[in-house]
C-alpha cells in the first residue's frame, strides 16, 4: 500500500473566499439537492444558536424525511425521532430538562400527516419548544409523493393527474390550525425564497429561541420552501412556483404574536 | 421462596398500586402513559401521589396516545432520565414502533404490560397472550427486550427495581410482563426501600453538548448496510451477554418425574397442581421462568434428562411452549395446557390433563 497511485497535489495556497458562518454547523457539504431550502434553514438555525450562545444548552430533534441526517450538519446534541413523533420526543426531553432549549425540525408529511396528533397535542399542552415546519408540499425523500400540503391540481407521483381535492381533501393549513390552540405562544409562516425572506426567517427563529426562555408556550415556525427535484423544476422555476402558487394558499407573516 | 428482612411494615396493596409506588421509590424522573384497563391504577396512583412528593421532582404526563407515550419515553431516556411507561395489550401494540427505535438506539427504560385477553380489543380479563410479542422483539427488526414476569404483588413492586437495574446495565429497554389479575389483586407487600436505587447520568445522554466536546446523537439510522450489520452484531452480542441474567424458580424439582413450566399467574396455579399431584403420589415439579428473555433454556435442557415429560401451562394458545420445546430439543415430550380469552385454568383441570399424559406415557413406556 506504500505506492501512491495518484499525483502529488501541487502546493498552492488557495484563498478562502467563503467559509461556514458558524461553529455550530459542521464544515461538510450538505447532501441536499441544488436549490433546496433545507440547507438555508439548517444554516439559519445554527447561526441563531451560535449568536445566542446556546450551543451547549440546545437539543434538537431530527425528523424522518430529507432532513433525516440533520444531526450530520447541526453540531448540537440531537435525537433522531420516528416519522411523525418528533414533538413527542421533544416533549420527553423538555419535560426532564426544562431549562434547556429544545427544537424539532420536520417536513410536511412528518408534521402534518403521520404526526398530526403529536403536533396538535404538543402545542395544545404548550410545550416550551420551538417547532420548525418545512412546507414544500411534497414527500421529497421517498421520491415526490403527494403531501398533506400539496396544492390542488399539483402533480406528484401519487397524484399523477393532479391533486383531486374531491378525493383526497384540500391541503391542510396546519399553521392556521396551530394558531388556534391556547398553548401556542408564537406562530408564524416565513419562507426562504429570496434574501429578504431569509433575513425575516432568521428573525423569527431568533425570537422563538428567546421566547423559549419565558416558558410561555410553543413557538411554531412554518417555512414555505421548495423541492426542485420533487417538483421537476429548476431551482429558479421553483422559486417562481413558490411566489405564484404557494403564497396564495400559504401567505407569509405572523399568525399569532405574543401580547406584549 | 427466600425471605428477606425488610425494614418497613408490610402493606396490603393492589399489584398496580404497588408497582406505581415502587416506581416513585425507584426515583423515576418521568412517567408517560395513557389510560387502559386493567392498568389505569398505575397512572392514577402516580398523578395522585407524585404531587405529595415534590422533592422527588418526578414528571407524570398523560399523553394523547400510547404512540406519544413511548416516544416521550424515547426523548426522556435519550436525555439520560429514568423513565417508565405502562399499558395493556392493545396499547402495547401501539408502542411497538417506538420500542423498536428505543431498542435500536439502546435506551434504558421500563415498560409495564398488564396483559389482557386478545386479539383485537379482546377482553379486559387477564391473559398471557403477549408472550411472543414481549420475548421475540415485538416491533420491526432484530431486537430483544429484557422481560421480567412477576407472579405476586411483591414481585410487581420488586421488579420495578430489577427492571431498571438490568435496563441501565445493558442500555436496553426492559419489560415487566404481568397480567390483569396480578395488576388488580391485593396481597401483602413489603415495598422496596425508598431512594435505594442509585442513579448516574450517562455520558451519551443528550443534555446539551459539553463545551468544546463532541456532539451526542441518539439515533437508529445506519443507512450503509455494512454499518447496519455491524450494529446488528453489536446488539446480538449484547443479547448474548444478557443470558447470564437468567432467573427462574424451582419447586419440587429434586425428585420430579413430571415438570410443569409456567410463568406469572399460571405458576401460582401450578404450585397447587404440584401439591395436589403429590398427594396422589405423582412427583410433579415446577420450573417458573422469572426472566422470559433471557429464557432458562439450559436448566430446562438439564431437567429433560430427569423427567418423563414436561407440560407448559399458559393463559394463551401455546406460546412459551415453543421455547420449552426448543430448549428440550426432543429429549422428552413437551405438552401444552392453556386457557384463553381471560379464562384462568384450575389446578384440577391441569392435573387431569397431566394424568392423561402420564397414563399414555406409561402405556408407551
Amino acid at each position: 500500500m506504500s505506492e501512491k497511485l495518484y499525483l502529488e497535489e501541487p502546493e498552492v495556497e488557495l484563498e478562502e473566499v467563503y467559509c461556514r458562518p458558524t461553529e455550530a454547523l459542521y464544515d461538510i457539504p450538505f447532501h441536499y439537492c441544488p436549490g433546496c431550502g433545507h440547507s438555508v434553514v439548517h444554516r439559519l438555525l445554527m447561526e441563531v444558536v451560535e449568536e445566542l450562545g446556546i450551543q451547549e444548552e440546545t437539543i434538537g430533534v431530527a425528523p424522518v424525511g430529507c432532513s433525516v441526517f440533520a444531526y450530520h450538519y447541526m453540531n448540537v446534541d440531537m435525537q433522531e425521532a420516528a416519522h411523525g413523533r418528533a414533538s413527542a420526543v421533544a416533549t420527553g426531553i423538555k419535560r426532564v430538562l426544562p431549562d434547556k432549549y429544545v427544537f424539532t425540525y420536520q417536513g410536511d408529511g412528518d408534521l402534518a400527516a403521520i404526526g398530526t396528533a403529536e403536533t396538535i397535542h404538543t402545542v395544545n399542552r404548550g410545550e416550551n419548544i420551538l417547532m420548525v415546519f418545512i412546507n414544500n408540499g411534497i414527500y421529497g425523500m421517498t421520491g415526490g409523493q403527494m403531501a398533506p400540503t400539496t396544492l390542488p391540481g399539483q402533480v406528484t407521483s401519487t397524484s399523477p393527474y393532479g391533486r383531486d381535492v374531491s378525493m383526497v381533501g384540500a391541503p391542510l393549513k396546519m399553521t392556521e390550525l396551530i394558531a388556534n390552540l391556547p398553548g401556542a405562544y408564537y406562530v408564524t409562516r416565513q419562507s426562504v425564497h429570496n434574501p429578504n425572506a431569509v433575513r425575516k426567517l432568521k428573525k423569527a427563529l431568533t425570537k422563538s429561541f428567546q421566547y423559549q426562555k419565558l416558558k410561555k408556550g410553543t413557538c411554531f415556525v412554518e417555512v414555505v420552501s421548495n423541492c426542485p427535484s420533487g417538483w421537476k423544476m429548476t431551482p429558479v422555476e421553483s422559486i417562481k412556483y413558490i411566489e405564484e402558487y404557494m403564497f396564495p394558499l400559504y401567505p407569509v407573516g405572523d399568525i399569532k404574536v405574543p401580547k406584549e | 421462596m427466600k425471605k428477606e428482612i425488610r425494614n418497613e411494615e408490610p402493606h396490603l396493596m393492589k399489584g398496580n398500586d404497588a408497582l406505581a409506588e415502587a416506581a416513585i421509590r425507584a426515583n423515576i424522573d418521568a412517567y408517560f402513559g395513557y389510560p387502559i384497563t386493567p392498568q389505569s391504577e398505575i397512572i392514577e396512583y402516580l398523578t395522585r401521589e407524585v404531587p405529595n412528593r415534590k422533592e422527588k421532582n418526578i414528571v407524570v404526563l398523560q399523553a394523547e396516545s400510547e404512540i406519544a407515550s413511548i416516544n416521550m419515553m424515547y426523548g426522556a431516556a435519550g436525555a439520560g432520565a429514568r423513565v417508565m411507561t405502562s399499558s395493556s395489550s392493545p396499547g402495547i401494540s401501539l408502542m411497538q414502533e417506538g420500542l423498536s427505535y428505543i431498542a435500536a438506539a439502546q435506551l434504558p427504560c421500563l415498560v409495564v404490560n398488564v396483559v389482557r385477553g386478545g386479539p383485537g380489543l379482546g377482553t379486559i380479563q387477564p391473559s398471557q397472550g403477549d408472550y411472543f410479542q414481549a420475548t421475540k422483539g415485538g416491533g420491526h427488526g432484530d431486537y430483544r427486550l429484557i422481560v421480567l414476569a412477576p407472579n405476586s404483588v411483591q414481585e410487581m413492586a420488586d421488579f420495578v427495581f430489577e427492571g431498571f437495574k438490568l435496563a441501565e446495565k445493558y442500555r436496553n429497554p426492559a419489560m415487566i410482563l404481568t397480567d390483569g389479575a396480578l395488576g388488580q389483586m391485593m396481597e401483602k407487600v413489603y415495598l422496596p426501600e425508598d431512594n435505594s436505587l442509585s442513579k448516574n447520568i450517562p455520558d451519551w445522554a443528550t443534555r446539551g453538548k459539553p463545551k468544546g466536546g463532541a456532539q451526542r446523537v441518539i439515533t437508529s439510522l445506519h443507512i450503509q448496510p455494512e454499518q447496519m450489520e455491524k450494529i446488528n452484531h453489536e446488539l446480538l452480542a449484547k443479547y448474548e451477554m444478557m443470558k447470564k441474567e437468567v432467573r427462574y424458580e424451582e419447586i419440587f424439582t429434586e425428585d420430579a418425574e413430571v415438570l410443569l413450566v409456567a410463568f406469572g399467574l399460571s405458576s401460582r396455579i401450578c404450585q397447587k397442581v404440584c401439591d395436589l399431584g403429590r398427594e396422589k403420589g405423582i412427583k410433579i415439579g415446577l420450573l417458573r421462568p422469572i426472566t422470559l428473555f433471557p429464557f432458562p433454556s439450559e436448566r430446562l435442557s438439564e431437567l429433560a434428562n430427569q423427567v418423563e415429560f414436561m407440560m407448559s401451562i399458559e393463559m394463551n394458545a401455546g406460546q412459551m411452549v415453543e421455547d420449552v420445546r426448543l430448549a428440550v430439543n426432543g429429549k422428552v415430550p413437551v405438552f401444552f395446557k392453556g386457557r384463553m380469552g381471560g379464562m384462568i385454568p384450575t389446578p384440577e383441570e391441569i392435573l387431569k390433563d397431566l394424568e392423561t399424559h402420564l397414563e399414555k406415557s406409561k402405556v408407551v413406556g
